[in-house]
């Protein structure tokens, strides 16, 4: 049996390998014990981490919005407003808009409430949208070839913030530019609209668990992938709150935001440790499989975050969860429609568009929880008054 | 089993690794929870080394493994009553997959990379479209009952491992083995000596196709739905096939080392990731492992004279 053997000496040298070469590396989360008691186990701060940003996030919280209160997506934190009279026109309006992608639940229930929000105003006598499928360059010929279309305002929603710069730039030049969701690097656009931001995300879960997770207890955080800016917000304020608690945070794991790999992360945690006081998620996508983990060792599911998304709001009251759920809302889509219009008529609308983020608490949990809804929707779509709902998000009639 | 020996030795070195982190290992608990979990790849490298022995690829399963379930998710929708017929369909639905790929791949003379990286292709695509990238729907309690529960304190997934073993042994072990075997080391002679060599690799397709419905079974119950249930699926059944010194192209290695590869892979990658090493090292460390072996294999035959009689191409 030569090849066999042959192949035993290959793994026999690279198990070798991999127990040499990457020591260093297992030496940062996993050994967080040996190190609590100087840090809390988060690791160093990520470079994406902005103090000035994290500080105005995190105060915007608690700052009452301007605007209807039945209508968050109407509403606006601290709004500079800003004259738009040069862009004051005449209607039937054309609109446009250059979607990044709708390769996620969250961009499906979005991108529904933005057509929804649409087919509400009837001086809009046009909308052309263009999916980018993820692609930069895919989405920089599509604001290039939306210019050529006659336009009247351009919404876009960046698939990444350095590369479209120069494209929306460009735009900006031509028409009204309304960018929402990621931001870009220039401020061209006659307004950015965005909820709080990550940072008051990261934060909000955090602090939950500082406070309902007993001193000491261990947390073990879980994040979808390194180097994405607007996940990097929301564990950099998470750290920054870990840092500041008596909690342990055990390991700082990615899920690639896979359900498989999250359950079989949380069961090894819970097996190496005993058991886990609580649990931090940079997104809900895959809280169920955390919970179920929980469940499935036989032990009472600690405090933990999720999202807005229907599946954990579902578990959440079934399962009765010491749970938080902030959100990204996916209501924010709403917003840049209002916005166009407003400009396009000339009313003032705010430069930096502040939207509210509020977070699903066990208190406000039976008003987002809408069990006719399928499990990967977003409870803060601000949807229940449109057209076409509940049908239309792949809701039954209930 | 003498062929799968040194293969469990690597393993057994592996769990001895994995239990010095982490004693639980050792305990039937925490090692009947380490089974569960490599259940659905051992059960895809049982297949997968079906079609790997006769010669043939199969890249296909992972997305196989997505596609079924999020069609699975789809159609129960929460409706416990819709559990056995869809279970029922997504095992037709995987035979009848596998079907197309052998029979493009003997009748029409596609080469099976090609045919199975297709199929991969036009499955993730339909799986997209059809979904937006949201799977619509829920699994019902009972769908997840074989990736959840379990007999007393024994998975499902791990007797449904254990079931799909035995009759991947015994499967090579009766005719269908022997010819299967022959078709993989020489296609032609094999012919030639009263094989139905065509329909020997669309039956081997056909268990590919079945092993990926059954992993779609145990990774959705395991884990719920999600659009990524089956991502790099094809590649770890390939590597675990590999690991367990199955020849690519044919023709040499037995299933229980093959089966025994996959566990040792799931094994390599709990390791891993007791020390902190980030998974997205997994797909280097299989990247590695393939190209090691195959090389190791290649490395060896100027040694011997004649390893292969008569190859199915030096024949030609």
């Amino acid at each position: 049996m030569p090849r066999p053997r042959a192949a035993v000496a290959v793994l026999a040298v690279l198990v070798a390998a991999g127990c040499t070469t990457d020591k260093p590396a297992a030496t940062t989360p996993s050994a967080a014990p040996a190190a609590s008691a100087q840090g809390s186990g988060t690791g160093a701060q990520s470079k994406f981490f902005v103090q000035a940003d994290f500080d105005a996030q995190l105060g915007m919280r608690s700052q009452t919005p301007e605007g209807p209160a039945n209508k968050p997506w109407e509403q606006a934190i601290a709004p500079k407003m800003i004259d738009t009279a040069q862009y004051k026109k005449d209607g039937p309006y054309h609109l446009c808009f250059s979607n990044a992608a709708v390769n996620n639940p969250w961009r499906q229930v979005g991108w529904k409430t933005m057509q929804a929000e649409v087919s509400l105003h009837e001086e809009i006598g046009k909308f052309t949208a263009l999916d980018a499928e993820g692609k930069d360059d895919k989405q920089i010929s599509d604001i290039a070839e939306l210019q050529a279309k006659g336009c009247d305002a351009l919404i876009v929603s960046p698939n990444t913030t350095a590369t479209l710069t120069p494209a929306v730039a460009a735009a900006c030049g031509k028409v009204p530019v309304i960018v929402f969701d990621r931001g870009v690097e220039t401020d061209c656009p006659v307004t950015f609209i965005k909820p709080i931001g990550g940072y008051a995300f990261g934060a909000d879960a955090a602090e939950f668990l500082a406070e309902k997770v007993p001193e000491g207890g261990k947390v073990l955080a879980l994040r979808i992938l390194p180097g994405v800016d607007v996940l990097e917000t929301r564990w950099s304020a998470a750290k920054v709150v870990f840092d500041r608690s008596r909690l342990q945070v055990v390991g700082v794991e990615f899920t690639d935001g896979d359900a498989a790999r999250t359950k079989s992360i949380v069961s090894d945690y819970i097996q190496r440790h005993g058991t886990i006081d609580g649990v931090w998620m940079d997104a809900g996508a895959t809280a169920v499989a955390a919970v179920e983990a929980f469940e499935d060792a036989g032990l009472r599911v600690p405090p933990i975050n999720g999202e807005d998304q229907q599946d954990f709001l579902q578990k959440w009251k079934d399962a009765g969860l010491t749970a938080v759920a902030p959100t990204y809302p996916t209501y924010q889509w709403r917003t840049p429609v209002i916005a166009a219009l407003k400009i396009l008529k000339g009313e003032e609308v705010p430069g930096t568009w502040n939207l509210p983020q509020p977070k699903v608490t066990s208190e406000t949990l039976p008003a987002y929880l809408k069990p006719n809804m399928p499990p990967l929707h977003y409870a803060l779509c601000g949807c229940e008054d449109l057209p076409g709902f509940p049908e239309s998000w792949g809701g039954k009639k209930g | 089993m003498r062929r799968a020996l040194p293969i469990l030795a690597v393993l057994v070195v592996l769990l001895a690794a994995i239990a010095i982190a982490n004693p639980f290992i050792l305990e039937p608990a925490g090692f009947l929870a380490f089974l569960k979990r490599a259940a659905p790849l051992v059960v895809l490298a049982a297949g997968q080394y079906f079609v790997v022995v006769s010669g043939e690829f199969d890249l296909s399963v992972g997305s196989l493994v997505t596609a079924e379930v999020v069609i699975a998710a789809r159609l129960i929708d929460g409706d416990e009553s819709a559990t056995w017929p869809v279970l029922a369909l997504l095992i037709v639905a995987g035979l009848l997959a596998g079907l197309v790929n052998g029979v493009l791949t003997t009748k029409l003379r596609v080469p099976s990379f090609i045919v199975t990286l297709g199929m991969l292709l036009v499955l993730s695509g339909a799986v997209f479209l059809w979904t937006g990238g949201a799977p619509r729907g829920a699994l019902s309690e009972g769908f997840r009952e074989f990736g959840r529960g379990g007999l007393g304190p024994v998975p499902w997934s791990v007797l449904i491992l254990l079931v799909t073993g035995a009759a991947a042994i015994w499967l090579m072990r009766a005719d269908f083995g022997r010819t299967l075997m022959a078709t993989g080391d020489n296609e032609r002679a094999a012919a030639l000596s009263g094989v139905r060599v065509d329909r020997v690799k669309i039956f081997a397709f056909m268990l590919s196709g079945l092993s990926a419905a059954v992993a779609a079974i145990l990774l959705g119950g395991f884990a719920g739905v999600s659009a990524q249930a089956g991502q790099g699926l094809e590649f770890s059944a390939i590597t675990a096939v590999v690991l367990g010194g199955v020849v690519l192209g044919g023709g040499r290695g037995s299933v229980l080392a093959a089966m025994a590869g996959a566990v040792t892979l799931e094994a390599l990658f709990t390791l891993l990731n007791l020390y902190g090493i980030s998974g997205a090292l997994e797909f280097t460390v299989q990247g590695v492992i393939i190209i090691a072996a195959v090389a190791a294999g290649a490395i060896r035959l100027p040694r011997k004279p004649t390893p292969r009689r008569g190859d199915a191409h030096a024949a030609s």
